[in-house]
């Protein structure tokens, strides 16, 4: 089983968390910091293997980390997972990101936190290892947003396109303009 | 409206959206908390839009802040309006939110049961993935046990994408609700095989996890996954076998015997290294499960060390680290073969990177020999010196101690060389564990009797260099080890060779410094050292000495007596009067030195650590029982003390135990006092807490560390008795001579400049004779100790309840809860529905229930003598069903569907009778059929006749009378129902139909040879951004399960609309036309469809008739064929669980819009938040507020009717009082809540 997955910059800051046990807000925080603390102090060329995060687990249970750039991806797992099918496993998430995002880099994942979790949950369901074939996952991952697309329609064509406006990366949007005076009523 | 939705849609744009809050909160850096709060405040304004879009939009940012360690449990409500959006987008975005943040105590959870369900039963695949993903994150015990049944019927979805889904989460649902799991496995095994490799790796999968806790229920699908281990070539699957194989192993080791060669032959082959490790580790526990029986394995064993010597001196740092964790496994059972690479594993000692040198110590550990533990030691001492990081030599120290002292101090052979490791240990500065080596030496001291004298010498030179231990007090934990000397000292002082000279080191006025429980075994020692003074000069006529002592003691002591501590306090003054008075003994020349010595006389032996629990209650005694009411008021103030007490003990420290002792007398003195004042019963009430602690001052906390009572010390070559013969005299004798042999050849450590010798190497173990005599005192038990101290499971662990015998048949009792009052209501025809009842919950009990039946019957009329012939068959069947049971070859279905299966026929034959009495002339069902009658189609009685004689044939040669069906037209046949092979449907009808109850429970309509068709749901679509005037939808979702061997195709669903409710079918179509579902059944197959009816008034329960046509296509011919069915609405189907605040439950009352109504059921004797629960589920209330045995709820229709429930219970009457805005509703809501209960 996996107890949890996440994800932070070489700075600790979360990119992705996500438990499969629950913790209240406090606990996750600090078991983000206390793994962050674990993981960074050690060099590259180490093995990617770390036993005994205090607050997660206990002795059953592993991190299994791979550094990638400025991301740490972490995943804590019990005994009953194997340790490079694991480490195979993060591979192919990160890989399948790079696919779906297109050249995936930490701001990817900054702004669509929400997509790396539907990527996940492809991937991974309730901790225990749903799909390893990065094909499979694509393609599902496709459909699915297929289907947001389709969904949105007409309807979602004003708001795709102010958000398109917005992601230029203009200084501000000029947001003291009233729109909604100006609409039909 | 479209108005509305555009501007809507225009409005939202400059709402924040993910992004923004993203960009927003990177661009305030310095005031991120203010600006987020902002954001949130925002939110909460989102949230009160109606509509969707924008909710949705707020949710997704809460999920964000979720991460950043926001508390969004306040938005739990708004998390599942924006689940049960109809849209797939906001759908996902309101089920990331939820399995982010819901857990099992969010109170919202259950209202989202029906929700789930619905999602669950979607059309659209991707709507039920989402719901099975967010579902397997927050599944509780309540969740899992209502929705255990639609998730497997989903296991057996058309797509596999939902079907690995669904099998992965059915491990939560088990852990959660460990009933589903007997009916559920059968499937759950079928699925091992199933074509499609991701739902093969899932079952996989959750096998595995359910094996790994309770290994022995799953022995016996070994060959399965033999077979499968054999066959499959998807790493994943492979590896999650072989793990497996690790497990079951232990149990039976004929099953390891047969694996040696494939996995062998796996080792030799796979290129992956993830496989092959896992081969390897699996099998190292087959070896270790063989090792006591057979020898002849070590080509295996070598095999394994060579592929692991290969991954130790790989490049790749994960490759060692996994090769030396294997090592580590293999070291137990054959530590020979490892030990044999003991350079390899010096060697990653040295390796740069922390978690392989910590592999490789742990290596070490089950390295060691007599031979070579002085060796390893001394290459750990020198990683000591040289570590840079406290961490890691601390590490280091804990691992030499733990080396040293595995299975009773087994490998040391000298103990004076130990002694003098703990002592060079005490130089590490700033180390954590010096509590630990101070309880080694005191241990050391106190069980190897013949190393005192040795032990209290190195302690007294301690206590004499105590300055250089106690540098730096504060941050140093090393002085604990001055408590450890102390007490060495104090307590064995007959061996000090100069205890004058002890004594004043224990006095001097620095020893104020330490802390105070080492201050307190500082005083209580001096006190004996004093003791052993005095009788050492006893015989002197000159006393001097003697009163030297006493001076020393007059002078030092007072220093003491001002401590701030307590403990040290109370003592040192004691002393310090005791001293006195023997200084003017002395001073008068008396003997006092006996008497003083008798202070302290009396051995303290060790005491076995399950010691105090191991002694017997005494008959009669009940230790819980009060002696006295405890005082009400000081619970609270002990509790405290309590808490700090146990945070700070550590495991082998007991001078911290004293210590907080101490803290914890001075705050219940203080309590005392108190209480005394105020209250007369205190002393009463807790006469023991002081005297207990005055009986164990803190020098009688003799450390005592863990060892296994059973395995006293072996000291080779060394009676016991010879021990205690030995005095210390000869002793040092001995050693002196010794130093002198050996010192030149093998002297080991120089720092201590103490007797570290070691053995000159001797061939074998059995030759090393230990340097010294040594004893371990084993540990003292009480008397009539209870033999058994068996750890028993941790009750908490979940998986416990897992524990369960898969093998055993099924007991219909088990079955899944099935939403299957209605059908089982449907059974109750007025004529046998009580006798059709009982054949499905228990069909044990039927047969004198069916002969009854059949005598019944046979009054009837002959078609119905016919069917009863039919029910005997079935009779045979069930009973076939039972013995077979637990067999690996039986079909999926077969627990939950024992049931099932046993139904149709009986369902059928109902139809059957009714056809003929209410007469083929009358096309439409028959009234007198309760909802779920199924109305059978004219032809089946036609072919009555013939299809009752072709179940004759069939009772004799089942076979062959599939094959003649087959042949036949398919009216008569009867399809072997494939929940299992044997079981053979007597009716000739293609289908049955089903009477949907818009229940929101799933009702098993019926199912007949041909299809089985289950109404699953029946729910509303409540728009929420919909107008409730819109009209209000309901939709129903039919699954449609082919159970014949024939493809199903071109079915079309039709019902004839009625003026309040009518079909909805696609523009363009009459209102006569059928709408066509839209999915081919295959055999075996199920699928759903989903149908949507505009309903106008929703006062009264509406009945829909309909049909579903469609044709069977055999491989030679294809006949159309058709079933009629009934639709069944209740007035519960038009409500939809909405929650309600007190408040303003409390005015919806005081308006006085509402009018009232009451019912009253006798006789439910269910508790009663069950009676909640099952209004709650089965009709869609929330409880607005419960006090005791009354309740308040509340729920709300489609059209916005209020309802409101006051639910009262006393004894078995249960009296409801309800008010509605709308009396017809109210009146019927009520009789289908009394229908409810009536059926239970």
């Amino acid at each position: 089983m996996i107890k949890a997955i996440l994800i932070f910059n070489n700075h600790g800051k979360p990119r992705l968390s996500k438990f499969y046990e629950h913790y209240n807000e406090d606990t996750e925080q600090q078991i983000i910091r206390e793994t962050f603390h674990l993981v960074s102090k050690r060099d590259e060329n180490v093995c990617n293997f770390l036993e005994g995060g205090l607050l997660i687990g206990g002795l059953d249970y592993k991190l299994i980390y791979r550094h990638y750039a400025t991301l740490y991806f972490v995943f804590c797992v019990d005994s009953s997972e194997s340790e490079l099918g694991i480490l195979d496993l993060i591979q192919v998430f990160v890989e399948t990101l790079d696919k779906c995002f297109e050249n995936v880099c930490e701001l990817d994942l900054i702004f669509h936190v929400d997509k790396v979790h539907h990527i996940l949950a492809e991937m991974v369901m309730g901790g225990m290892v749903l799909e390893t074939n990065m094909n499979e996952i694509i393609t599902q991952v496709d459909a699915q947003n297929k289907m947001e697309k389709s969904e949105a329609g007409i309807a979602g064509a004003p708001a795709r396109a102010v958000s398109a406006v917005k992601n230029m990366n203009l200084p501000e949007m000029p947001k003291n303009i009233n729109i909604g005076d100006i609409s039909i009523k | 409206m479209a108005l509305k939705i555009v501007k809507g849609s225009i409005d939202r744009m400059f709402d924040k959206n993910l992004q923004d809050l993203v960009r927003g909160i990177r661009n305030h850096k310095e005031d991120e908390a203010k600006y987020i709060s902002t954001c949130i405040d925002e939110i909460k304004q989102e949230l009160k839009q109606d509509n969707i879009a924008v909710k949705a939009n707020a949710v997704c940012k809460l999920t964000y802040l979720q991460m950043l360690g926001y508390d969004v449990s306040w938005a739990a409500f708004n998390i599942v309006e924006v689940m049960s959006s109809s849209k797939f987008t906001y759908k996902r975005i309101g089920y990331l939110a939820a399995s982010q943040c819901f857990h099992e105590s969010t109170d919202v959870i259950m209202l989202t049961t029906n929700q789930i369900r619905k999602d669950l039963s979607s059309p659209n695949q991707y709507d039920t993935g989402v719901a099975l993903t967010g579902l397997s994150c927050f599944v509780t015990p309540d969740l899992a046990r209502d929705l255990a049944n639609d998730i497997m019927t989903l296991m057996s979805h058309t797509k596999p994408y939902i079907r690995k889904k669904a099998v992965l989460i059915m491990y939560k649902v088990f852990l959660k609700y460990p009933e589903s799991l007997r009916p559920a496995f059968p499937r759950l095994k079928e699925k091992l095989e199933d074509p499609d490799p991701g739902v093969q790796s899932a079952a996989v999968n959750v096998i595995c996890e359910l094996a790994r806790r309770n290994p022995k229920n799953y022995l016996s699908l070994a060959p399965l996954f033999f077979k499968l281990m054999t066959s499959s070539t998807n790493n994943w699957v492979l590896i999650k076998i072989i793990k497996l194989f690790g497990a079951l192993t232990p149990l039976e080791p004929r099953l390891g015997k047969k694996l040696i060669e494939p996995l062998t032959n796996l080792i030799h082959s796979t290129s992956a290294m993830s496989l092959l490790y896992e081969c390897v580790n699996t099998v190292i526990a087959v070896l270790i499960s063989l090792s006591s029986g057979m020898p002849n394995h070590s080509a295996s064993i070598q095999l394994c060390v060579q592929k692991l010597r290969i991954l130790i001196e790989d490049s790749d740092q994960n490759l060692k680290y996994l090769g030396l964790l294997a090592m580590s496994k293999i070291l137990k059972t054959h530590p020979k073969s490892v030990q044999s690479h003991k350079d390899l594993i010096l060697q990653c000692l040295d390796d740069k990177d922390e978690s392989i040198r910590l592999r490789a110590l742990d290596l070490l550990y089950g390295m060691v020999s007599k031979k070579n533990l002085m060796e390893i030691v001394k290459k750990l001492m020198l990683h000591v010196d040289k570590a840079e990081g406290t961490t890691y030599r601390d590490e280091l120290l804990t691992k030499i101690i733990d080396i040293c002292s595995q299975s009773n101090y087994q490998y040391i052979t000298n103990f004076e060389w130990y002694i003098s490791i703990l002592v060079e240990l005490t130089r590490l500065e700033g180390t954590r564990h010096g509590h630990l080596i101070a309880s080694q030496m005191l241990d050391v001291a106190i069980r190897v009797k013949a190393i005192r004298a040795f032990a209290v010498a190195q302690m007294a030179t301690l206590l004499d260099n105590a300055h250089l231990l106690t540098g730096n007090t504060q941050r140093n934990g090393i002085c604990e080890v001055l408590y450890a000397a102390a007490w060495i000292c104090g307590e064995f002082s007959e061996h000090l060779e100069n205890p004058m000279q002890t004594l004043e080191a224990m006095l001097r006025p620095k020893v104020a410094t330490l802390p105070g429980h080492i201050q307190a075994v500082y005083v209580q020692n001096a006190a004996k050292l004093f003791a052993t003074v005095l009788k050492g000069e006893e015989g002197n006529t000159d006393g001097t000495a003697a009163q030297e002592a006493s001076q020393l003691m007059i002078d030092r002591l007072p220093l003491f007596v001002q401590s701030a501590n307590l403990e040290v306090q109370e003592r040192a003054s004691c002393i310090l009067q005791l001293v006195k008075y023997i200084q003017k003994l002395q001073q008068k020349d008396v003997e006092v030195a006996e008497e003083v010595d008798a202070l302290f006389a009396g051995e303290l032996n060790p005491v076995a650590p399950k010691a105090q629990k191991k002694v017997p209650v005494p008959e009669g005694l009940d230790l819980d029982a009060w002696i006295n009411e405890p005082p009400s008021e000081s619970e609270s103030e002990d509790e405290q003390p309590k808490a700090i007490f146990a945070k700070e003990e550590p495991k082998h420290s007991r001078p911290r135990h004293t210590e907080v002792d101490e803290k914890e007398l001075a705050r219940r003195r203080e309590a005392r006092k108190q209480e005394q004042a105020n209250n007369p019963f205190y002393i009463k009430a807790s006469p023991s807490s002081q005297k207990v602690y005055q009986e164990a001052p803190g020098v009688e906390h003799i450390p005592v560390v863990q060892i296994d009572l059973n395995v006293p010390l072996k000291v080779p070559g060394l009676p016991m008795s010879d021990q205690y013969v030995k005095m210390e005299e000869e002793r040092r004798q001995k050693e002196r001579a010794e130093k002198k042999k050996k010192e030149k050849k093998k002297r080991k450590e120089k720092r201590s400049g103490r007797g570290k010798k070691h053995d000159s190497a001797p061939e074998s173990e059995e030759d090393i004779t230990p340097a010294h005599m040594v004893d371990i005192v084993t540990e003292e038990m009480p008397e009539n100790a209870l033999p058994s101290d068996d750890d028993e499971r941790d009750p908490t662990d979940p998986h416990k309840a897992l524990d369960i015998d898969l093998d055993r048949p099924l007991a219909d009792s088990e079955k899944l809860p099935v939403r299957s009052h209605r059908a089982a209501e449907a059974q109750k025809s007025p004529t046998d529905g009580e006798t059709e009842n009982a054949t499905l919950q228990e069909p044990k009990k039927k047969n004198s229930k069916e002969k009854r039946e059949k005598k019944r019957d046979k009054e009837r009329d002959r078609k119905k003598s016919k069917e009863e012939k039919k029910k005997k068959k079935h009779k045979h069947e069930d009973k076939e069903e039972d013995l077979l049971g637990g067999q690996a070859d039986e079909p999926v279905l077969q627990s939950e569907e024992t049931s099932q299966v046993a139904e149709p026929p009986t369902s059928s034959s109902t139809t059957a009778e009714e056809a003929a009495t209410v007469a083929a002339a009358a096309p439409e069902p028959s009234v007198t059929a309760p909802d779920s009658e199924p109305d059978e189609p004219k032809d089946t009685e036609m072919e009555e006749t013939k299809s009752s004689k072709h179940k004759k044939k069939k009772q004799k040669k089942e076979k062959e009378e599939k094959e003649k069906k087959k042949k036949k037209k398919h009216h008569h046949h009867h399809h072997h129902s494939d929940g299992a092979g044997e079981e053979s449907v007597q009716n000739g009808t293609v289908e049955e139909e089903e009477p949907l109850p818009p229940m929101s429970n799933y009702c098993l309509l019926a199912e007949n040879s041909y299809i089985k068709m289950m109404m699953e749901d029946a729910e509303e679509v409540y728009d929420i951004q919909g107008n409730l005037q819109d009209g209000s939808q309901v939709v129903v979702s039919v699954i449609f399960e082919n159970k014949c061997s024939s493809f199903l195709k071109s079915m079309e669903f039709n019902v004839l609309d009625s003026l309040n409710s009518k079909l909805q079918r696609p523009e363009g179509s009459g209102p006569h036309d059928g709408l066509v579902v839209p999915f081919q059944l295959p055999p075996g197959v199920s699928n759903e469809a989903r149908f949507v009816f505009t309903v106008q008034s929703i006062v009264m329960p509406q009945k829909l008739k309909g049909t579903l046509t469609f044709i069977v296509k055999n491989e030679d011919d294809s006949t159309h064929e058709k079933l009629d069915f009934k639709l069944h609405f209740t007035c519960t189907s038009y409500l939809i669980t909405t929650p309600c605040y007190s408040d303003a439950f409390a005015k919806l009352l005081e308006s006085g819009d509402l009018k009232s109504s009451s019912l009253r059921l006798e006789g439910v004797n269910m508790p009663f938040h069950h009676l909640l629960a099952r209004i709650c589920f089965h009709h869609h209330f929330s409880v607005v507020e419960r006090i005791d045995s009354c309740a308040s709820m509340y729920s709300r229709s489609i059209q916005g009717h209020h309802v409101c429930l006051l639910v009262k219970t006393s004894a078995q009457t249960v009296s409801i009082d309800a008010k509605c805005d709308e009396p017809t509703l109210l009146g019927n809501v009520l009789d289908e809540i009394k229908q409810t209960f009536s059926q239970c």
